[in-house]
């Protein structure tokens, strides 16, 4: 598989991906891809994002050994810490790539969608540090069980903007941000925060995901048997599998069992990309249900639908009472509180651990996408 | 430059020759032509609606295929497919709406719906069921031309005219390749925006117009040489217009009657705004400013009238053109 995980050619990942848009997005899309493509081979954009990444995000995350939780399953597991990044999550990596693209293409306005609030944090605080305006779509049902984000968000002058239709999750947040995208093509970049979306993001949030990827596989003693990472639209996944793609590690991804798009979606398009998608018999789409926001959400990345079917990475499913014994062990054995959204890797690797699909002594990888903060009064509902 | 101003002209003045058996179920030839949106299944009744406004005076009806996501669709149109949806209508459930309504259907309808709808049971399934409704023309904002192949080929082959939309934005290149691959109309975005009422017609919905007119008469020649079958079903009016006696008259032959329809939409709000668009392209279409009066309670009756509205608004803009022009006529010297 020469193509895997390089740059696609017209944004297709086999029968995935592409660029199902209005008309009018056809330009910009077209403009931010030969922009990406000019930045990301210009050495003094990239001198410049490894500097910010390092002296701004904290950059490198550590690679943490789960000492712990590895004696208790019979397992080496070692955790790749992106809640130790700058804002709490990996997603620092993509807005701080794409606030620097943005700038460069003289943009003055960013527009985001986020689910969790993780990536409206970290695209609100790139725009401050760099300068430019804000607007982040937020679903009205996020926004009650995310609170401390939206004032985190405020805090850093971004300006939030409830979604009241549909599901009123991150689907038809992105749907919203979309059609203000629309509507102030010039002036706006829209600063998308996972691997969905219409090329050439799926590529471009992966490349500069992918710094989580390869600092794990240098900082890694050994090539791991399995690397792990939850997925929603699929961009910690992404970013993490970039630096294993070409070992022998298996490569799973974790997704919420209500919003398990590669095991329960079919084909489809929604949101500019051809990928799995959960729909009804028709083609309407499914909301996904879960309870971690950043993972509610029906869709997937283009390049893990097709890494899936190229049998290249497997992706699985956890409950969410899985995900909040995950979150509690996580903490009680490692001292490390993680996001509901991360928690989806460990309880995977908690089920499976010992079993045919993770065998006793299994090498493995998993990245911790983020912190649980904004995740506390969700879990004391649950306690 | 002239060839647009005749073409203008040539829309004042009604046809003198029969029109091609092709289009014979376009009711009136050579006036601006008014294309109501409306979101199907929205209430019980909603097919009431879809005849009082072809009564009214529509050209075509577009109706439209509720879909959960409507990207490219304003609040209005979204409050409109979601209420539909939560009535629990399916694709299905309209198409069999129509074939019932059918015998009274006189005028071509067009499904406006997103690419997910047309997928899911595979873009030749989905275009037979059309066609097997009598739905004769299909639009799907989100397919650009480069992700449309597909869909072109399994449209043809069911008889259903795909019509591709322009932008503002789109360059002069892609607009060549659109005009050259629309069927049915060519679709003019009048904004960089979504659909929904707006206080003003956006100066880009000329602007636009203009540019798709120009490239259309620029392919001409090779546009006629091709398009013997091209658009065998939709076809509005305007070919109609350019063949009219202005037209030839002005030594263009009858090869450039293949030239389709341009019309303007999205946010065109209330008869004046109608007025301006249909100037600008061969026609309007009118979505959100109708949802609105439907989501607010208007009956079929209430909604016929407001359509009535429009129409009789366009009917006097076209007759005041045609004045100006044999005035104009006179004063030059020019036949027209
Ligand atoms: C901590 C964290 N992890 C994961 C995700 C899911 O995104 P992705 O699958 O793109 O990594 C989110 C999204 O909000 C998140 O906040």
């Amino acid at each position: 598989m020469p193509t895997l995980m390089r740059e696609p050619a017209a944004g297709r990942f086999g029968d995935f991906g592409g660029r199902f848009v209005p008309e009018s997005l056809v330009p910009a899309c077209d403009a931010l891809a030969a922009a990406f493509q000019d930045a990301w081979a210009d050495p003094a954009f990239r001198a410049e994002l490894d500097d910010l990444l390092a002296v701004y995000a904290g950059r490198p995350t550590p690679l943490t050994p789960a000492r712990t939780l590895s004696a208790a399953l019979g397992v080496e597991l070692l955790l790749k810490r992106e809640d130790l990044a700058h804002t709490g999550s990996h997603k620092i990596n993509n807005v701080l790539g794409q606030g620097l693209l943005a700038r460069r293409m003289c943009k003055r306005r960013i527009i985001a969608e986020t689910g969790a609030g993780q990536h409206g944090v970290a695209a609100a605080t790139a725009a401050a540090l760099l300068g430019l305006e804000a607007t982040i779509f937020m679903g009205e049902r996020d926004i009650e069980r995310q609170r401390l984000n939206v004032l985190r968000m405020t805090t850093l002058g971004a300006t939030v903007v409830p979604v009241t239709t549909g599901s009123r999750t991150l689907k038809d947040a992105t749907n919203e941000a979309m059609r203000a995208w629309v509507a102030d093509v010039d002036g706006a970049h829209f600063l998308l925060g996972s691997v969905g979306g219409p090329h050439p993001y799926p590529w471009m949030v992966r490349e500069l995901q992918r710094v989580i990827g390869e600092e794990a596989r240098a900082q890694s003693p050994y090539v791991p048997d399995v690397v792990v990472a939850c997925v929603g639209g699929g961009s910690n996944a992404a970013g993490t599998f970039a630096g294993f793609a070409d070992t022998a590690a298996r490569l799973v991804g974790v997704e919420a069992a209500g919003g398990a798009a590669m095991s329960s979606g079919r084909p489809g398009v929604v949101h500019g990309a051809r990928s799995m998608v959960l729909q009804d018999a028709e083609g309407q789409v499914a909301e996904a249900e879960s309870i971690a926001a950043g993972l509610d959400y029906p869709g997937i990345g283009p390049e893990h639908a097709f890494l899936g079917a190229a049998g290249r990475a497997e992706y699985h499913a956890v409950k969410d009472d899985e995900v909040i014994a995950a979150v509690r062990r996580l903490a009680r054995d490692e001292g490390i509180i993680c996001a509901l959204e991360s928690a989806h890797a460990v309880a995977w690797v908690l089920r499976e651990a010992g079993g045919p699909l993770l065998p006793a002594g299994s090498r493995i990888v998993l990245t911790l996408s983020g912190r649980g903060d904004k995740d506390m009064a969700t879990l004391e509902a649950t306690a | 430059m002239s060839d647009l101003i005749e073409a203008r002209d040539g829309k004042a003045v009604p046809p003198s020759t029969p029109e091609p058996a092709r289009v014979a179920t376009v009711a009136p030839q050579g006036r601006t032509l008014l294309v109501p949106y409306l979101t199907a299944g929205l209430t019980e009744d909603w097919t009431d609606y879809l005849l009082a406004v072809q009564a009214a005076g529509a050209d075509a009806i577009e109706v439209g295929l509720p879909f959960s996501d409507p990207m490219l669709d304003g609040a209005t149109i979204q409050q409109a497919s979601d209420r539909a949806l939560a009535r629990g209508v399916t694709v299905a459930s309209i198409l069999q709406d129509l074939s019932r309504v059918r015998p009274q259907v006189r005028v071509p309808l067009i499904a406006f719906t997103y690419a997910n709808l047309v997928f899911r049971p595979g873009a030749p399934e989905f275009c037979r069921r059309l066609a097997e409704a009598g739905v004769r023309g299909l639009i799907v904002p989100d397919l650009p031309l480069d992700e449309a192949a597909a869909v072109e080929r399994a449209a043809a082959e069911a008889g259903v005219d795909l019509t591709l939309l322009v932008a503002p934005v789109t360059t002069d290149e892609r607009l060549a390749e659109i005009v050259s691959r629309s069927r049915g109309y060519v679709y003019a975005i009048s904004r960089m925006g979504t659909t929904g009422e707006r206080a003003a017609l956006a100066s880009s919905a000329a602007d636009l117009a203009a540019r798709i007119k120009a490239a259309q008469q620029r392919s001409a020649p090779s546009h006629a040489a091709s398009s013997a079958a091209p658009s065998a079903t939709t076809s509005l009016a305007a070919p109609s217009r350019v063949e009219s006696p202005a037209a030839t008259a002005a030594g263009r032959n009858g090869a450039s009657g293949a030239r389709l329809p341009v019309l303007v939409g999205f946010g065109v709000s209330g008869p004046e705004q109608a007025v301006e668009a249909g100037r600008a392209g061969d026609g309007v279409v009118v979505g959100s400013a109708l949802m609105r009066r439907v989501l607010d309670g208007a009956t079929p009756a209430d909604l016929g009238a407001e359509v009535a509205a429009m129409r009789a608004a366009l009917d006097r803009a076209d007759q005041e053109a045609s004045a100006d022009h044999a005035s104009y006529a006179e004063i030059s010297g020019h036949r027209g």
